[in-house]
């Protein structure tokens, strides 16, 4: 029986293609053939989902995007067969948005079925945690820390140093808690990891169990990902069926179990501590640090806390060597990110490449400029506490340095395009609007100063007192950055700042005075 | 899935204890007490503080910090249109204030005849396909006034 590949992540679904996969089935029923649909996650290729590829003799041959209209044609023309067709794409992996890619992380998503062990083996998964119940705990961790891994999650730690610490304290109970929380705008690798591949995590968080002498972890999911957290609960009930998960993980005796949870609407549950609070079942309140989680986490026991990107970057790690991963990328970023292109932008998706490719190579090479057409203006690199930078910083590298450097930041990787339409003033105020809804409330600086933000950036805009009232917001930005408890309020004032800094004209709100012809 | 069912303590009584085992049970019996009525009901509140030894102060502080958590029944259908950076930059703000003053109602509001809740949301991660938006759960991208409308039609039967 022929088979058939079909994306069911979110955003492919959002496009339709759980329609065209009932048209498929109905198409192929209709004409008395056979077909075998495998519902895979997504290549990421997102301007051309929904997408179908057919196995033949030489190889998947893929198509798309396809609408409900197509379909019939397509068996006209003997889709089966992989025929000719307008929309025919070949092999997917020659699209030079692929063929440039470094896919370590995102290896195997939107090729294998999701909940497919054998699938999963046979593209390599759990070589990784094979060698590492062969290794000594410290053996691994430090395997992790010769990769240069820092955590995709936003701030960058080195997360074998984060291992090392829970290893080396005594308790009775540790956990690894993966967050999931991923609330950037414009970030969606998590979710896409989860949903197309995600017996990866759960390789990589059972390496981490092993790590540390942790022996139970949780993955803290935000509700908008209800998919991801469906696929994901299966996964874990499949690897706990096939002796990976347990109370003797491949018979190696050493126990490691894995439970899922549920966000509910909070952004500020992404920030480590507050998505602590929150799996203990409590209001997500921001902890003071020090203690660390890593001493001081979950139910007051040692915590490896880490994003879905790091976890699921250790399988490969383990299995091809720390040395092999920081091969790749610049300065002190080792091995790849996977970039989320997103926004106004004519070829958004995933693009994992080593650290270091220019934000001019991914807005302009692989996403093809602006979906609108018009002029590109601006882009925020790193979610709603990200920098706004205009084009002429277009060549700054992808580098944890590099954008801190320009007062901005990497962030989860999460890159979102604006056409000459945007107004900065409004993206601005929009980023205290933000602040406000989202903030936990605990400090002053960040509870009452994002409200006031927002009254200051109206009054802007609205041409108010604009010298007395850009000294005002300087001074809030100044404050908020140094007093906020934690990130949320301490990095709103960076894409206000950089908005300001990178696009002054925009805040000129004064009526112009009219020109005087000669 | 937003639909509200009636109060109904024994159901709410069984649905607390399958769950109050679990490490940190609050959000998860939260999510459940709500996926089954619709919204949480005052009701429920002595009920979920007593099998997690709290106080239905602490537990009503619990479902106020987060936004999922409903103490209102919402109406039959639930649209979350995301309003954060990525779906503004495909102009998602002027597509979902056109379609909110279409149906005459704010964000977070429910249409007069029960029919739609309007929600916003920031990011469902579909920022490649912008603007978006889940339609009871159902994610949608690349949306434009005309989907929007075609889904009020829909919902109302027209
Ligand atoms: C406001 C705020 C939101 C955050 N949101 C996330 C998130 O959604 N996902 C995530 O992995 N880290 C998030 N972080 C970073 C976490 O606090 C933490 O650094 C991270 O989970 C550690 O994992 P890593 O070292 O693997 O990145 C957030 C931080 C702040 C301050
Ligand atoms: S900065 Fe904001 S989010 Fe962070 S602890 Fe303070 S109030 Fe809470
Ligand atoms: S910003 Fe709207 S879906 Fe991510």
């Amino acid at each position: 029986m022929t088979r058939v590949f079909i994306s069911a992540d979110a955003a492919s679904l959002a496009l339709g293609s759980r329609r065209i996969h009932a048209l498929v089935l109905q198409e192929a029923s209709r004409r008395g053939v056979e077909v075998d649909i495998v519902t895979t996650g997504s290549r990421g290729l997102f301007w051309l989902e929904p997408l179908v590829e057919v196995e033949t003799p030489e190889g998947r041959i893929a198509y798309g995007p396809l609408e409900p209209t197509d379909i019939s044609g397509l068996f006209d023309a003997g889709f089966l067969d992989g025929p000719p067709h307008p929309l025919r794409l070949g092999h997917i992996e020659e699209q030079p948005y692929l063929a440039k890619q470094t896919r370590l992380t995102f290896a195997r998503c939107g090729i294998v079925d999701p909940l497919s062990l054998d699938d999963y083996r046979a593209h390599g998964g759990y070589a990784g945690l094979q060698g590492a119940l062969l290794l000594a705990p410290q053996v691994i961790v430090d395997e992790v820390r010769l990769s240069g891994l820092r955590g995709r999650g936003g701030a960058g730690f080195p997360t074998g140093i984060k291992w090392d610490t829970v290893l080396n304290v005594e308790a009775d109970q540790k956990y690894i808690v993966c967050n999931a929380d991923e609330g950037d705008s414009g970030t969606f690798a998590d979710r896409l990891l989860m949903e197309g591949d995600p017996f990866t995590l759960i390789e990589g968080m059972t390496i981490a169990g092993l790590a540390v002498g942790a022996t139970k972890g949780f993955i803290y999911i935000r509700s908008e990902y209800l998919h991801a957290y469906r696929t994901v609960n299966r996964a874990i009930e499949i690897a706990t069926a096939g002796g990976y998960l347990g109370s003797s993980i491949c018979g190696s005796g050493r126990a490691f179990t894995l439970e899922t949870r549920l966000g509910a609407g909070a952004y500020i549950c992404g920030e480590e501590t507050s998505l602590l609070e929150s799996l203990e079942g409590k209001r997500g309140m921001v902890r003071a640090k020090p203690p660390l989680p890593a001493l001081r986490g979950l139910f007051g026991k040692p915590t490896v806390v880490n994003n879905v990107l790091s976890l699921a970057s250790v399988p490969w790690i383990l299995a091809h060597g720390g040395k092999a991963y920081a091969e790749f990328g610049m300065g002190r970023s080792r091995g790849t990110l996977p970039v989320q292109l997103a926004g106004n932008v004519k070829r958004g998706g995933i693009i994992e490449l080593a650290f270091g490719t220019t934000l001019r190579e991914i807005i302009e090479e692989f996403g093809g400029g602006t979906a609108t057409g018009r002029p590109f203006r601006a882009v925020q690199v790193g979610g709603p506490l990200g920098a706004y930078l205009p084009a002429s910083m277009l060549d700054l590298p992808l580098d944890y340095e590099a954008l801190a450097s320009a007062k901005g930041l990497l962030g989860h990787g999460g890159i979102v395009v604006f056409d000459d339409s945007v107004d900065l003033s409004q993206q601005a105020r929009f980023a205290f609007e933000f602040c406000a809804a989202e903030s936990c409330g605990k400090c002053t600086p960040c509870r009452v100063g994002a409200v006031r933000g927002v009254e200051v950036m109206d009054r802007i805009i609205a041409g108010i007192e604009p010298e007395k009232n850009f000294e005002v917001l300087e001074d809030l930005c100044t404050l908020m950055t140094d007093a906020s408890l934690c990130a949320m309020g301490g990095l709103t004032p960076v894409p206000v700042m950089s908005a300001l800094t990178h696009f002054p004209e925009d805040f000129d709100k004064l009526p112009r005075l009219s020109v005087v012809a000669e | 899935m937003p639909r509200s069912t009636s109060w109904d303590g024994t159901r709410a009584s069984e649905i607390i204890a399958a769950q109050a085992s679990l490490d940190g049970a609050a959000l998860p019996i939260l999510h459940v007490l709500q996926d089954e009525f619709g919204y949480i009901a005052d009701e429920a509140l002595p009920l979920v503080a007593d099998a997690l030894n709290l106080s239905r102060a602490e537990i009503h502080g619990i479902i106020t910090f987060y936004h999922d958590f409903r103490q209102e029944p919402a109406g039959q259908h639930v649209l979350k249109l995301c309003r954060a950076e990525a779906c503004q930059s495909m102009g998602g703000n002027k597509v979902a204030e056109a379609f909110l003053a279409l149906l005459g109602i704010g964000w977070g509001e429910t249409t007069p005849d029960g029919c739609l809740t309007v929600e916003g949301v920031y990011c469902l991660g579909l920022c490649a396909c912008a603007p978006a938006a889940l339609y009871d759960g159902e994610p949608l991208g690349r949306l434009g006034s005309d989907a929007l409308v075609g889904l009020v039609q829909e919902v109302r039967g027209l």
